[in-house]
This record gives structure tokens, C-alpha cells and sequence, in this order.
């Protein structure tokens, strides 16, 4: 990796002021996919700010639902008593990413912040307009196989990886912020992420040098919940695709640049459709690249298999 | 000449009196490993300290560097060298053999301005530190001028041709005999690149003490890494000292040694201190060799009772361009199932991909993953349970060459591997059980695996403490060397495990060919036996001869050894009051072992079959394994512990064929597209459920003077087959494009109407 300073802050407005001072400073939690980035030449932060051992790491009930600290790790909040009897989806979805070593380092704030896995962002002798705007994407017409098929655009076809994020989608999580003025902000998590579009290497609404601070939420939605994930193998395998259902909400993984909240598939099963048409609905805008052809097809089983699954759950 | 008849005699190991053989014993070198205390080449401590090498890969797959800039790599705090072909040092030109004893010629690094693949070292970075030196690697810049590359190996099947020295070899009358049978498959099937990646990486790390080259690097073969690293350096072999001493994985793939070997050495060399070179994980995969792609065509035909009259297996595969590799992926058939009329052969494609090499089975990891699925299809064919239609089939003596088999249990591994997995409970008729969300099925396959032995010698010395110690230029790639080695030291002088010593690893210790081809424990372990036999007898007729000895005027033949003592009937002293009374300097024996002379007589294999039971997610496509059993005859076995371990590490490489592990090309670029075990899928934990290896009591005479055989490789033999049959009887689905993953499984399924 190349040479870079670091510093540990002492608190949350002082890492926020430090990111706003220093040119090229990025926050590092977990470190568990920026440390690898970093390696590999694709992250090339000039300066660190560690916010790992922040006092942000606290799991506790806000306004009927639930606060979690943004530097609470994902092991802590997989097992943590609150989220899995009242927010199993989500303790499901953290449990189905990564591995167990993995889970123990990542934070929950990182884990909204990983980077795609798309080979093509991994290989710096490859085009990627995310790692390297404007110098095209490999992807396109290349070995595709786990890309985007909806929301996708000409200059990238990469999926968010994140298991955990997309259950929080489906509960309406928002997430709590500082920014570089040291301001704190509150918005729906849903709003995190962006599409594509013609800046790929742009991934999120947050201003840069913006520290989340805590995901939260709200009571968790009547009805049953349910998490389902398809990989290559049953362990420390990103998604081919994966379902979160809350009650009435319905989200999508590995299939979009950000996780993404199935609107049509919930305003088609209030309308009285069968899970399939409603999926069907969602689906009908998806494009392909190729190789992916099949991810559509498998997030529809999927879908209709997790909204079962859910429906048991509550009964 | 030796002959296999010298084998047949009594041996130490035959009796089996310490009773350690045959043992689970622990790993000898286990707690140095699992407490981080075992130098692997890299952490060795060099006599200063040591400077970091790093390599620069290529980024085109075929061409020249036109211009290298390394003007701002050099400029870097701590940078202590930078080179790229322009400024490398001299080094005899690739493929030098000045000593023609040599086992393998010059390789040398950044040689000249050719790329021949994606990935090939090209510059080198050394500094003070790991860290300097991968900064500035970022910072060297390489412009070069790309020439066309093929690396499509699907779009070239039709330049394939025979590989050099091959042709087809048919027995009788292939297509007449297909025409006249009266149930008919032709099926093909593909399996993907596979790379090693072994846990530990190449790496080397150098020294000079004087004229003399030290390095301590990971690799399989001591003398060929040895040989070449002095004719890559203009030396004499003997001031090379090449040391292995752990190594973290091989499989095949450290069969060669690789360019950190050579710019570990050079740069320690330049600078006059320690270099430590090591490839990262992502260079593994293209700087490497791996396990080429493969198309198999397989054309059976059978009469109603299931007996085949003509069986063929054709496989197209490829290597790089200047290479000679081909995968025999077809061979093994040529031992297994009878049949009157057969063929098989190879075709070799040349591509501007990184080297193709062995891998764990090669052959037949790849081989089984077509034969033994189209026998499956066969038997569903005729009606026929798949154990039923092998035994059927099962031929009498080599169905290629009429020799006699020198010990051959497939029948037996199927039949008692039928009962102890419960093969009964298989319904024949696909997609019928369900657990839970999951459709169950069963499959099974058969494993064969050539068994070899190769010229080896050994150095065994006792001392006056007692304490035994095996020499041996020999490796231990994680498979149970060292451990075997003390087994069968204790067992052949009758001392306890404790008492044993193992130093292998070491181009000073007397040669041995190292590990592969599973012929390691028989090839160096016969040598050991030898050894071990000509101490005892040194040591026997000390005691004889001294007047101070309670054996004193007994017949040598007579003297035994047990439990520490040597002995003639009730007469006996220990070995360390003989030792300290009559050669208190120690005594050393020297002993060696030569393929006989007549071992080609026998058709020679070790033999399995494996029993899979799987779980198939009709809605998502995917596979769990939830039980595995292989049942292998492999000779006399060892080690309970480690051959169990080679054997069910072999069956999760097979599970990993069949459903998780491949790499694909992105023929662009000639560039493979997974780079690091998060996107490189091997089975992990959670994959599998139930899973264990049973080996049969066998002993094979023919194999060597201990009666044992290899298991290293058997294990992976047949494995992946028993999973894709297992998948197809859960769902009724057959993939023959491997890994089954969910998104080739998926179409099928929905066909099915699942």
C-alpha cells in the first residue's frame, strides 16, 4: 500500500473536523474492506482517521424501536437480544455476510460503506469507472455473471454488496450523521445509497468527510420477517441475490448499485396481487448483461420464497 | 536389478512389533504448526536482517514493454533496488543445463522484454521494508506494445492437435463396436481452469554466506529447485543450499520453483544482505501454473445387460503456448472398466494463457468428473443400479494391456461402501425425496489412481542418547512426511516415537524426489526402510562383536529390536548403553530404494469409491453436501490420522470441482478474473455435513517393500462424480458444465417444474 498518517480520534466532532482539514483522509473502522483496498492500490487514502473506538458502539431502544451505534460491529448486533426477537431479518441477513472473523471486526456504519466486488473494480490492469472514471467498464461485456439488473447504467453494472443494508432498507432504517461542520443529521437510510448514472465512483449522498454515527429503528412493521440469500457456497460468499421482507416491505440485495426497496412488489401485493405478479412487477424493468440473464429469474423465487418464509414467521 | 520378489521377504514394518504403524499417530511437526513456531520460508530468520522483494506483474497478456520508467520507484524512501528487464543481472539464458546431471534447467527472471502472460513477473522492487517496497511498486511504470492473444479456449477446440509424442490409442475396433451396441450415450463435458492456491504462498527468502547461496523457499522437489537455481546463477549446484523445510500446500503447483527463487537470490546477492520475496495471493493465480480447462467427449455403448463393448473418452485441453503440459485426463480410463473396443486421446490447444501444470490427481480430478457421471447416465439407461453396472464391467486383468492387476478392491470399496453409507435407501427415480425446502439425493463413483515408486535415499543415525534421526533431502507439503518418516523409523529399530528425529527438507541431506504424483511415503519411505535395516544390521553386529555385550558371539540374523533394547532371545542391553560403550561417536547407515526392474509386469492403482448424499434448493439452485463417505484401497496404510486427512481433503477438492471451484477467462485481456479467495470459491465448512474415509485392510507387495501406496491423490479421484450424481438424482437436473452453480442448475430445475 502506499504511505499514508493516521490518527485515532478522540471524539466524533474531532474525527469530522480532522476529515474536513485533511485532504485525502477517509475514516477507518473494522478496516475489513478498506485495509484490502488499500493493498490492492484501489483505496488510496493519504491520511486515516480511526474512529473504531468511538463511543458509538451502543445498541439501545430509541422512540419505540432501536438505536445502534454506527461503530457497534456486526457480531454485536447479530447477537444482540433486542434485534433478534423483535428485527430477526436483519440479525439473519448480518449472519448470512462475510465470515464470523469478519463480522467480529466489521462495523455497522462500514459495513453501509463497503465497496462492490465486481472483479473488474478489483483489477486496476481493468477498465472501472468506479475506481477510475472515465476509463470504462469491463463488466459490460465481460464476465458479468453477479451483475446489476436494475437501476444499472452504461458506465457501471456493479451491485452493492451488503446483506445488512438491505435488511435495514426493508425495516426503514434511517441513519444518523455528523458533518464535516460538525452538524448532526437524520435521514432514511433508503437515501444513502445512489444509482450509478454516469459517476459510479460517487456511492453515497453523504457529504465527503460526513461520519455516520448510528443506524436507527423504527418499531419493527406488524407481520413476519425473513431473510433469503442465494451464493455460490453456504459461507463468506457475496450474494447472487437476496430478499429481506418486514411485514408489508420488501427489499432486494446483489441485484442494484445500492440495496433496493421493492416499492412495486409492495404496492401490487396491497393491491391484492399474487406474490408472483407483484414480483413480476418489480422485475419487469430489469436488464440484463449477458451472463446475468439468470439473476432475475432467481430473484423472483427468491422473493416469493422469502414472503412464504415471512408469512410463516408471523403465523 | 531389484526385483518385486525381493519385496515379499519379513520386514520390521510387516511385524509391526513397536506397533506404531498403521497408528493414528499425531502429526510429529503438529504442535510447531498450530503454534505458529514452524519457520515457513518466508518467516525464516535470516543471520541479518533481511530486505523485501516485491514483484511487478504484467498487464497484457502478449506482447513487449517498450519502455519501463522506474525512475520514481527508485527515488523512495528505503528503495533499495528496482529492476525490470533493462537492469536485471546476467543470468544463463532460459533453459541452460551447464551441468548435464542437472534436473532442471535455467529459469531466469526478467530475462527480456517479452511478455508471454498476464501476470508474468516483470520488475522487482526491493527495500527496507514490505511496505516501501509495495509503494513503490505502485510507482514503476511499464509502457508496453500489445500483440494479438488467444486465450479463448472454447473458440480454438478447432486448432487442437494430438500433443507432441501422443496419438490416440485404440483397442479393437472403437466404432464398430459403439454401432453394434444396443444402448448408446455421447455426452460432453467441460471443466474449468483451476488454480492451487495453497494457504502459503511462493515465497523465498536468500542469503550468501560466502560463495554459497542459501535460500529457504516453498517448494516440492528439493533437487530440481536446487539444480535450477544454479544454472539460473552461473554456479556450481553444490554452492547452493536450498532449504523446505514446511511448507504450506503444494498440490502440484510447487512442482517448479518460480521467479521469487530467483530474485530473492540475485538481490541478496547485489545487495549483500538478506532478501525475502513473496508472491502475493493475486500473483498466485496468474503467475502460477494451474489446472487447464477441459472439454471430454464420452461415447459408451453396452448391451442390454449392461456390459460395455466400446467405451471412449476424448479430452481437449491447453496449454501456454511455449508449453509442453497436457492434462491426461483420459488415461485413467484406460485401467478402469472392461470393454472390447475403446479409445482414447488427447487434443492440445496453445494459448497466450499463464502455464498450465498438475494439479492434486491431474488426470483424473478432471477425467472422473465425465466418465464417471456418463456411467451413471448409462446405468439409469439400462435400469441398472450404477454399482451394479461397475460390477459388470469390473475387468479382470488391465482391459489395455491384459497385465494382471497387482492388487485391485474396487469391487470391494463399492460393495462395503454401499452398506456402510446406506446406499439401499437410494431411490433410483430422480427428484422424489424431500427434507424440509430441500430435494435429497444420492450418487456414487468410483476412484483409480496410478501408483508410483521412484528412486530415493535415505540416512538414518542413532546417537548415544538413543535418539534415532531420519535425513532425507525429502518435503513434507503438509501431507504427514515427517510424521511416516518417525513411524517408520520407530517401527524398524524398535525405538518409541519420542526417540525419533526427522530432518528432511535440505539439498544437503541425501536426495529424494520430494512430493507428488502421490509416490512420496513409498518412495521415500522405502528408502527410509533401507536405511533403517542397515543400521540395525550395523548396529546388530556391534553387539556381536563386542565381548562387553550381552549378545556378544550371537548370530546377527538373530539380534531384534524393541522398545529401546536390542536383543537375541532373553538376552538383550539398550540401545544407548550399546551406542555409548561401543561407538560413542554414533552410528549411521545409509539406505536407498530403486523402482525393480520388474514392477512393470503389474497393472498398479489404488482404488475407491465414493458415496455422496446432497441437498438441492429447487428454488435458488443451490447444492449442500450433507454426507460423504469414500471407502479407497490404497495398500498397507501408514498413518490412520494422515491418510484419513489426505483422503478427505481430496474428496473436498472433488466436492469443490463438482459445485463451487473454477476460474474463468476474460479472454479481452488473457487475464482470469478471480484473484483472491473471496471470488475463488473452495468449499468451506458450512458446505459440508458428514464426512469421512475408510480404508480397507490391503496390502500390495508389488508397490514396494513396505506394502503401502499413496493416498494423496486418490482421495480427489472420483469425488466431484458422486456429488453431480448425487445432484441428479435430488433433481433430476444433469449439469455436465462444471461447477454446478446455482445459475446452470436453476434452468433445469424450472424445466422440472420445481
Amino acid at each position: 500500500m502506499r504511505p499514508f498518517t493516521y490518527e485515532r480520534a478522540a471524539s466524533a466532532d474531532e474525527a469530522v473536523k480532522a476529515a474536513a482539514a485533511t485532504p485525502g483522509a477517509r475514516f477507518i473502522a473494522g478496516g475489513t474492506n478498506l485495509l484490502d483496498l488499500m493493498k490492492l492500490d484501489i483505496e488510496r487514502p493519504q491520511h486515516l482517521i480511526d474512529v473504531a473506538r468511538l463511543p458509538l458502539g451502543a445498541i439501545e431502544p430509541a422512540g419505540g424501536g432501536l438505536r445502534i451505534g454506527g461503530m457497534a460491529t456486526n457480531s454485536q448486533v447479530a447477537a444482540d437480544p433486542q434485534v433478534r426477537r423483535r428485527y430477526p431479518v436483519l440479525a439473519q441477513a448480518i449472519l448470512s455476510g462475510g465470515s464470523p472473523q469478519l463480522r467480529n471486526k466489521a462495523s455497522v456504519a462500514g459495513n453501509l460503506l463497503q465497496r462492490t466486488r465486481c472483479a473488474y473494480f478489483y483489477d486496476t490492469s481493468k477498465p472501472c469507472n468506479k475506481r477510475a472514471p472515465g476509463s470504462g467498464c469491463g463488466a459490460l461485456e465481460g464476465l458479468n455473471r453477479n451483475a446489476a439488473i436494475l437501476g444499472q447504467s452504461h458506465a457501471c453494472i456493479a451491485t452493492h454488496p451488503s446483506d445488512m443494508a438491505v435488511a435495514l432498507v426493508a425495516l426503514e432504517a434511517e441513519v444518523e450523521t455528523l458533518t464535516p461542520s460538525g452538524e448532526a443529521r437524520r435521514f432514511p437510510l433508503a437515501e444513502l445509497h445512489r444509482l450509478p448514472g454516469e459517476t459510479p465512483h460517487v456511492e453515497t449522498h453523504l457529504i465527503p468527510g460526513e461520519l455516520i454515527t448510528a443506524v436507527v429503528l423504527p418499531p419493527p412493521p406488524a407481520g413476519g420477517q425473513a431473510y433469503r440469500k442465494a451464493r455460490d457456497r453456504a459461507s463468506y460468499a457475496g450474494g447472487l441475490a437476496s430478499v429481506a421482507v418486514a411485514g408489508a416491505r420488501l427489499a432486494l440485495g446483489m441485484v442494484a448499485h445500492k440495496p433496493w426497496r421493492a416499492t412495486q412488489v409492495e404496492q401490487a401485493l396491497a393491491a391484492g396481487a399474487t406474490p408472483a405478479e407483484a414480483i413480476g412487477e418489480e422485475l419487469k424493468d430489469a436488464a440484463t448483461a449477458g451472463r446475468n440473464d439468470f439473476k432475475v429469474t432467481l430473484t423472483a423465487r427468491l422473493a416469493m420464497a422469502a414472503l412464504a418464509q415471512a408469512e410463516g414467521d408471523a403465523a | 536389478m531389484s526385483s518385486v520378489r525381493d519385496w515379499e521377504a519379513s520386514n520390521p514394518i510387516k511385524e509391526g512389533r513397536q506397533g506404531v504403524f498403521g497408528k493414528p499417530v499425531d502429526r510429529y511437526e503438529g504442535p510447531l504448526k498450530v503454534t505458529g513456531a514452524a519457520p515457513y520460508a518466508y518467516e525464516v530468520e535470516p543471520p541479518s536482517p533481511a530486505a523485501y522483494g516485491v514483484m511487478i506483474g504484467a498487464e497484457i497478456a502478449c506482447g513487449r514493454i517498450v519502455a519501463a520508467d522506474i525512475a520514481e520507484a527508485q527515488a523512495q524512501p528505503g528503495v533499495r533496488l528496482v529492476w525490470t528487464h533493462a537492469n536485471a543481472p546476467a543470468q544463463a539464458p532460459k533453459g541452460t543445463r551447464k551441468h548435464p546431471r542437472s534436473t532442471s534447467p535455467s529459469r531466469p527472471a526478467l530475462e527480456d522484454n517479452r511478455v508471454a502472460y498476464f501476470g508474468q513477473p516483470v520488475a522487482f522492487v526491493v527495500a527496507d521494508t514490505l511496505e516501501q517496497a509495495v509503494g513503490a511498486s505502485h510507482l514503476v511504470r511499464l509502457s508496453y506494445a500489445e500483440e494479438p492473444q488467444n486465450s479463448d479456449f472454447h473458440a480454438s477446440l478447432a486448432e487442437a492437435v494430438d500433443p507432441p509424442g501422443e496419438e490416440d490409442v485404440e483397442i479393437g475396433d472403437f466404432d464398430a463396436g459403439l454401432a453394434a451396441s444396443a444402448v448408446k450415450l455421447d455426452e460432453t463435458w467441460t471443466t474449468p481452469i483451476q488454480n492451487h492456491v495453497q494457504m502459503e504462498p511462493c515465497a523465498t527468502t536468500a542469503w550468501w554466506d560466502g560463495e554459497t547461496c542459501v535460500v529457504h523457499t516453498s517448494v516440492q522437489m528439493v533437487k530440481p529447485a536446487q539444480h535450477g537455481l544454479a544454472e539460473t546463477l552461473g554456479i556450481d549446484r553444490d554452492a547452493v543450499r536450498l532449504l523446505t523445510r514446511y511448507i504450506g500446500g503444494g498440490f502440484g503447483g510447487k512442482g517448479q520453483t518460480y521467479d521469487d527463487l530467483t530474485l530473492a537470490a540475485l538481490a541478496a546477492r547485489e545487495l549483500r544482505q538478506p532478501v525475502k520475496v513473496a508472491f502475493t495471493r493475486r500473483q498466485m493465480m496468474h503467475g502460477t501454473i494451474h489446472r487447464p480447462a477441459t472439454v471430454q467427449r464420452v461415447r459408451l455403448g453396452a448391451d442390454r445387460d449392461g456390459r460395455l463393448n466400446a467405451m471412449s473418452i476424448v479430452t481437449w485441453t491447453h496449454c501456454h503456448r511455449d508449453g509442453q503440459f497436457t492434462e491426461h485426463a483420459s488415461n485413467f480410463a484406460r485401467s478402469l472398466y472392461a470393454a472390447p473396443n475403446r479409445l482414447t486421446g488427447h487434443r492440445l490447444v496453445k494459448l497466450d494463457l499463464p502455464g498450465a501444470g498438475p494439479m492434486r490427481a491431474p488426470g483424473e480430478a478432471s477425467g472422473t468428473l465425465s466418465l464417471e457421471c456418463a456411467m451413471d447416465e448409462l446405468a439409469e439407461q439400462l435400469g441398472l443400479d450404477p454399482i451394479e453396472l461397475r460390477i459388470r464391467n469390473e475387468p479382470e486383468a488391465d482391459p489395455e494391456t491384459g497385465k494382471p492387476f497387482s492388487m485391485r478392491q474396487l469391487v470391494r470399496c463399492m460393495t462395503e461402501g454401499a452398506q456402510q453409507f446406506g446406499w439401499d435407501r437410494r431411490n433410483p427415480k430422480p427428484g422424489q425425496v424431500r427434507d424440509g425446502r430441500w430435494l435429497v439425493g444420492l450418487g456414487m463413483a468410483a476412484a483409480i489412481r496410478g501408483n508410483f515408486l521412484l528412486p530415493a535415499k535415505c540416512s538414518f543415525s542413532v546417537d548415544v542418547d538413543g535418539i534415532v534421526t531420519v535425513r532425507q533431502g525429502m518435503t513434507d507439503i503438509g501431507t504427514g512426511t515427517y510424521t511416516v518418516l518417525a513411524q517408520i523409523a520407530a517401527e524398524t529399530l524398535g525405538v518409541p516415537l519420542e526417540k525419533v528425529r526427522v530432518e528432511i527438507g535440505d539439498s544437503e541431506l541425501p536426495p529424494a524426489p520430494g512430493s507428488g504424483g502421490q509416490f512420496g511415503a513409498a518412495t521415500a519411505g522405502s528408502a527410509a526402510l533401507d536405511a533403517g535395516m542397515n543400521l540395525r544390521k550395523a548396529l546388530a553386529e556391534l553387539a556381536v562383536n563386542d565381548p562387553a555385550s550381552p549378545l556378544h558371539g550371537a548370530a546377527v540374523e538373530a539380534v531384534a529390536f524393541h522398545d529401546g533394547l536390542i536383543a537375541v532371545e532373553n538376552r538383550s542391553e539398550t540401545l544407548v548403553d550399546l551406542v555409548r560403550r561401543s561407538a560413542p561417536q554414533g552410528l549411521a547407515a545409509e539406505g536407498e530404494i530403486r523402482p525393480a526392474a520388474d514392477a512393470r509386469n503389474w497393472s498398479q492403482h489404488t482404488y475407491g469409491a465414493h458415496f455422496c448424499e446432497v441437498g438441492v434448493d429447487p428454488v435458488t439452485g443451490e447444492t449442500r453436501v450433507r454426507r460423504m463417505l469414500g471407502v479407497f484401497a490404497a495398500g498397507r496404510i501408514v498413518n490412520a490420522k494422515t491418510a484419513r486427512s489426505q483422503l478427505t481433503g481430496g474428496m473436498i477438492w472433488g466436492v469443490a470441482s463438482a459445485i463451487h471451484e473454477g476460474n474463468a477467462v476474460d479472454a479481452r485481456y488473457g487475464s482470469l478474473i478471480n484473484q483472491d479467495l473471496a471470488q475463488y470459491m473452495v468449499t468451506v465448512q458450512a458446505d459440508l455435513g458428514e464426512l469421512d474415509a475408510v480404508m480397507l485392510d490391503e496390502v500390495d507387495d508389488k508397490a514396494n517393500p513396505l506394502g503401502i501406496k499413496g493416498v494423496g491423490e486418490l482421495g480427489n479421484s472420483g469425488a466431484g462424480a458422486a456429488v453431480a450424481n448425487a445432484i441428479y438424482n435430488a433433481c433430476g437436473v444433469r449439469v455436465r458444465d462444471y461447477p454446478i452453480t446455482p445459475d446452470k442448475l436453476l434452468p433445469g430445475l424450472i424445466r422440472a417444474g420445481f
